[in-house]
């Protein structure tokens, strides 16, 4: 197998004062999509925010593409390659849709790629071009999505972490947010996606891991945990 | 009307002052929701340096030969001075606190705002300094009012700066930066804007306006003292609550309204209350809209 693009080796984090990771240990390779699911508060969105720097590592270390990035600022990732589709999608809200994606290229200089890459964007949600002048704070859920995960390509990652796409949103474009994570790694980015719709994540991924508090209980290929009569209790609500 | 015509004049000019300084109150609130009572204080530095600089090229006898050179030179080297002085404070009294409570933030600025207003009266005394007049003193009559050609140099540098400001912040990519920053901190470091050097930015600029405010002053009333920037920072604070802390067009407007106000007032009220008018404005805006004249809702400010 090629070597890992993401390596976590029995990482443990806090979240204030609560433990939230008691050693986690995950791999991702190049090309796949892994899913990570797990009840609320197993730990998902901390393994994420750990893996960008907000959160510190307080024992283990996490490799990127063969080197560690224990310890180093969240704003020097995403020139590496490794950027989030964060929880709630962090859209900003009083910047324009326009302008939120601008900033996913923040660390960019060249200029006709960037708007390139705008350009790309608006024809993958066209959505987007429709308000492009409007206030990010006054898209609609999906919209926000798609802006979220329109932002994060622009600064086109290797690896790209998603935060429970599918949060809050209707049926119908949870489906299509699904489609559009399918065909962005289709086109060539890793993806690590946190999810609590386990179904549709393990359709989705190639691989899982279940977390449970702050910790990895269960690792297969997907097909075989959506397979697993525990799982399928647990979190598919069988 | 005469009368009328010349406070108006007085106003503006007194209050491009206080939106210069407001402005730095209300930009630092938006990046880290300090109020940074130590600002009054760059405004004090700024009258400071700015005289330390003339009275250095009145001796070289350089003010006379090329009074425009300096006066300029001397209002960039001033704000330069005092932008990375404000980096300093921002580094040695707000950074080390960026996770702690606010509550210690605004104790530490409080602190900050003492240790240099004393800083400043042990290195300059406690006199008055007096800033060269002889430049400045001559204006113009349309009609019967009289416009003193300070009044001019203020409300035109007053303008050229807000205008350069809005377009930083506007229009330019470092600009958005420091929006995306004032919104959304951990997000703003996802898209991997360090939100360190724009924290350090802010306050640079907002120290360089309230230095560039100090010079001013000290031209127009003459002379400076290591406490001035006591009085006007708070009124400068009072525009910023008026305009919408965090607001930048706010803050902009808060000052020449509380600026015409304190004229006005002092002109048809009474002249011994002049101080009083900020703050009874103050007082009713944030019983009646504490979000002030453009605050923004609070629920739309985090995701």
């Amino acid at each position: 197998m090629a070597a890992p693009l993401l390596e976590l080796q029995d990482v443990h984090a806090s979240y204030g004062s609560i433990k939230a990771l008691k050693g986690i240990s995950l791999t991702v390779y190049p090309g796949e999509i892994v899913a990570m699911i797990g009840a609320n508060g197993a730990g998902k969105s901390t393994t994420l925010m750990t893996i960008c720097g907000i959160v510190q590592v307080q024992k283990g270390d996490i490799f990127y593409r063969g080197t560690s990035i224990k310890g180093t600022p969240p704003e020097t990732l995403p020139p590496l390659g490794l950027c989030q589709v964060p929880e709630g999608r962090r859209i900003f809200p009083r910047l324009t849709v326009r302008e939120n994606l601008e900033l996913g290229a923040f660390y960019r200089r060249e200029r006709t790629a960037i708007d390139r890459d705008i350009d790309q964007a608006y024809s993958f949600f066209p959505i987007l071009k429709e308000r492009r002048n409007q206030q990010g704070g006054t898209l609609s859920g999906g919209e926000q999505q798609m802006l979220a995960i329109a932002r994060a390509l622009m600064s086109r990652p290797k690896l790209l972490l998603m935060d429970e796409p599918s949060l809050g949103l209707a049926p119908k474009i949870v489906q299509k947010i699904f489609d559009i994570i399918a065909e962005i790694n289709k086109e060539g980015t890793t993806i690590l996606l946190v999810e609590q719709n386990a179904n549709l994540a393990l359709q989705t991924a190639q691989r899982g891991y279940v977390l449970e508090t702050g910790a990895i209980s269960m690792e297969d290929q997907a097909a075989t945990l959506l397979d697993n009569p525990d799982i399928r209790k647990a979190y598919l609500g069988e | 009307m005469e009368y009328f015509i010349q406070q108006f004049i007085n106003g503006i000019t007194l209050g491009g002052v206080y939106a210069l300084i407001a402005l730095g109150y209300t930009m630092v609130y938006g990046v880290i929701q300090l109020i940074n009572f130590a600002h009054g204080e760059f405004f004090a530095a700024g009258g400071y340096m700015g005289v330390i600089l003339l009275a250095y090229m009145t001796g070289a006898g350089y003010l006379e030969t090329h009074p425009f050179l300096c006066i300029a030179g001397a209002g960039v080297l001033t704000m330069a001075y005092t932008a990375f002085l404000a980096m300093g404070v921002e580094r040695m009294a707000y950074k080390p606190l960026r996770y702690a409570s606010r509550l210690s933030l605004l104790v530490s600025a409080l602190g900050m705002s003492i240790f240099l207003s004393n800083g400043l009266m042990l290195t300059q005394g406690v006199f008055d300094k007096p800033y060269p007049s002889e430049l400045t003193h001559g204006g113009f009559e349309i009609g019967p009012i009289s416009v003193g050609y300070l009044q001019v140099i203020i409300v035109g540098m007053t303008a050229v700066l807000l205008v350069g400001l809005n377009i930083l912040v506007f229009k330019t990519r470092i600009g958005m930066a420091m929006r995306a920053t004032a919104q959304d901190k951990i997000m703003s470091s996802l898209v991997s804007i360090s939100s360190n050097r724009i924290i350090a930015l802010t306050f640079a600029i907002g120290a360089g306006l309230a230095a560039c405010a100090g010079m001013m002053t000290g031209f127009y009333y003459g002379s400076v003292r290591y406490d001035m920037g006591f009085v006007p920072g708070i009124k400068a604070f009072a525009a910023a609550v008026l305009g919408g802390i965090g607001n930048i067009t706010g803050a902009m407007l808060g000052g020449v309204i509380i600026g015409m106000v304190e004229v006005f007032g002092a002109a048809y009220i009474s002249g011994q209350y002049k101080d009083v008018f900020a703050f009874i404005i103050m007082i009713a805006v944030l019983y009646f809209k504490p979000t002030g004249i453009m605050g923004e809702n609070v629920d739309d400010t985090r995701v």
